[in-house]
């Protein structure tokens, strides 16, 4: 699975690295996520959906496959 | 249960609706809503695309193959009218058939609010739809003097969105400063000093006794202190209420939005999410509502797993954030009259810091001013 972030649209609510925090990190200047792990593999699927569901600012997007 | 509706097209139905496929549902599945079109984010409605930045497309919350994989009927433009349990059915706007269910979930958000005069004046505008939103944003363009009334979150943030642009942007609230009910008076202070620093006009401790027009058209906001505040634009934005007019002698109790058990349970088979529902705190037995968006989501997710038998109750931290002038505030938890606030780190002069709300000798809220990370990092003191 592929997972894209939208910096733009990222209001670095931090759900996402709460949810898989292995995948995901805040920047520290100004708290947008960026990504630890573009491709993580398929036993991450659950907590990255997760990830993807709770963004407040819709700003994750998953490619499966 | 084989038939699922999903009233409110929006984050909390969308939510839940989502959730249940994902639990396995595979019954039959719809979503109603009755404004036009498919499902949308409201907070960029006052940020950015309010200022222009952003179009409604970059506001779709699923693309049409997300939509198309949720395997729903989804029904726009259409009113839920009235509901009865006993039978299971809900009636619609555009039929005299009621639609059976055996497993309804309400979602249907809340209402602007209004004055209780003015707004047949053209000017004047409230916010809360795409709609509200692309027509105050026509009328800003033209503007030279905007009074936004009210100074919550929608009012501070669109005021804030005006000034950018140039206008000239008063802002009036009875409270003591801006965002009083969400962050108290320390905080507040200093929003209310970053609006000053960018040019708003502040008429705090202020009410509102009328508005003026001439030829239709708004030119003015009559103040209790006897002044008249000039103004080609006006937004009210003094909240809202739920919308549960269609659920009047249904039998739900209504006491604060939908009220729910601690699992957003409202009825039999029946469960409510999202800005209109309420629900018992399961440690205080306190009724909690919030008009947040990310609890829309938490508390559709826990909704739909109700209705699948799930027991378990809806424990969520409760989470917001703001933007106002390039600063983005950002808090947990929820401040309550009696707590008192701390600034942890940083400062306000600064530009950035967080800060923690104690109440009873426990954190009940914490705080960012441009520290995302940071409060992300102080959210553990409140689990
Ligand atoms: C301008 C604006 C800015 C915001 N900014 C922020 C922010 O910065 N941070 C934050 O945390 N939150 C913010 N919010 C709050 C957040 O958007 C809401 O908490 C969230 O939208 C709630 O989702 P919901 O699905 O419960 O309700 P809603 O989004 O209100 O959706 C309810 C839907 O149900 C429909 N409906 C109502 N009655 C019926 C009926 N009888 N039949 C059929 N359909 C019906 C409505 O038209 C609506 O489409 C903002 C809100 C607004 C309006
Ligand atoms: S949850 Fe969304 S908004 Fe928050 S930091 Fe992650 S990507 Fe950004």
């Amino acid at each position: 699975m592929k997972i894209l972030l939208d910096e733009e649209k990222c209001v670095g609510a931090g759900q996402c690295v709460l949810a898989a925090g292995d995948v995901f990190d805040q920047r520290d200047s100004d708290g947008i996520a960026v990504l630890l792990d573009e491709h993580p593999g398929q036993e991450r699927s659950g907590a990255v959906e997760t990830a993807a569901q709770l963004c407040p600012a819709q700003a994750i997007r998953i490619e499966k496959g | 249960m084989r038939d699922v509706v999903v009233v409110g097209a929006s984050a909390a139905g969308l939510a839940a609706a989502e959730t249940l496929r994902r639990e396995g549902f595979d019954g039959r599945l719809t979503l109603i809503g009755d404004e036009p079109g498919p499902p949308y984010d409201r907070p960029p409605l006052s940020k950015q695309l309010l200022a222009g930045d952003w179009e409604p497309e970059r506001l779709r919350l699923r693309s049409d193959e997300a939509l198309a994989a949720l395997d729903a009927r989804l029904i726009y433009g259409v009113r839920a009218v009235g509901l009865e349990p006993r039978r299971r059915q809900i009636r619609l706007s555009d039929r005299d058939q009621p639609l059976g269910y055996d497993g309804l979930v309400i979602a249907t958000g809340v209402i602007a609010r209004r004055l209780p005069f003015g707004h047949e004046l053209a000017g004047v505008h409230v916010l809360r739809t795409l709609t509200d939103a692309l027509a105050l944003r026509d009328d800003l363009r033209e503007a030279r003097r905007v009074v936004v009334i009210g100074a919550g979150l929608l009012g501070a943030e669109a005021a804030a969105v005006a000034r950018t642009m140039g206008r000239d942007v008063t802002l009036v609230d009875p409270v003591a400063q801006p965002m009083h009910h969400q962050f108290g008076p320390e905080i507040g202070a200093v929003v209310a000093r970053l609006h000053l620093d960018h040019g708003v006009g502040l008429r705090m401790l202020t009410s509102v006794t009328g508005l003026a027009g001439a030829g239709g058209r708004v030119t003015g906001v009559h103040l209790d202190d006897g002044t008249l505040a000039p103004a080609d634009v006006v937004l009210v934005a003094i909240g809202a209420r739920p919308a549960t007019a269609w659920l009047d002698g249904s039998g739900l109790a209504l006491t604060d939005g939908v009220d729910c058990d601690q699992t957003c349970r409202a009825g039999d088979s029946i469960v409510a999410a999202g800005d209109v529902a309420s629900w018992l705190d399961h440690e205080t037995g306190r009724r909690i509502r919030v008009e947040h968006r990310s609890n829309a989501t938490e508390q559709g997710m826990t909704a739909a797993r109700t209705l699948l038998g799930s027991t378990l109750p809806f424990r969520p931290i409760p989470y917001f954030w703001s933007e106002q002038f390039g600063v983005r505030i950002q808090a947990y938890g929820t401040w309550t009259a009696d707590a008192r606030v701390r600034i942890v780190d940083g400062a306000p002069e600064a530009g950035r810091f967080t800060a923690v709300y104690e109440s009873g000798g426990r954190v009940v809220g914490v705080l960012g001013w441009n520290a995302a990370r940071e409060v992300r990092n102080l959210r553990k003191l409140l689990e």
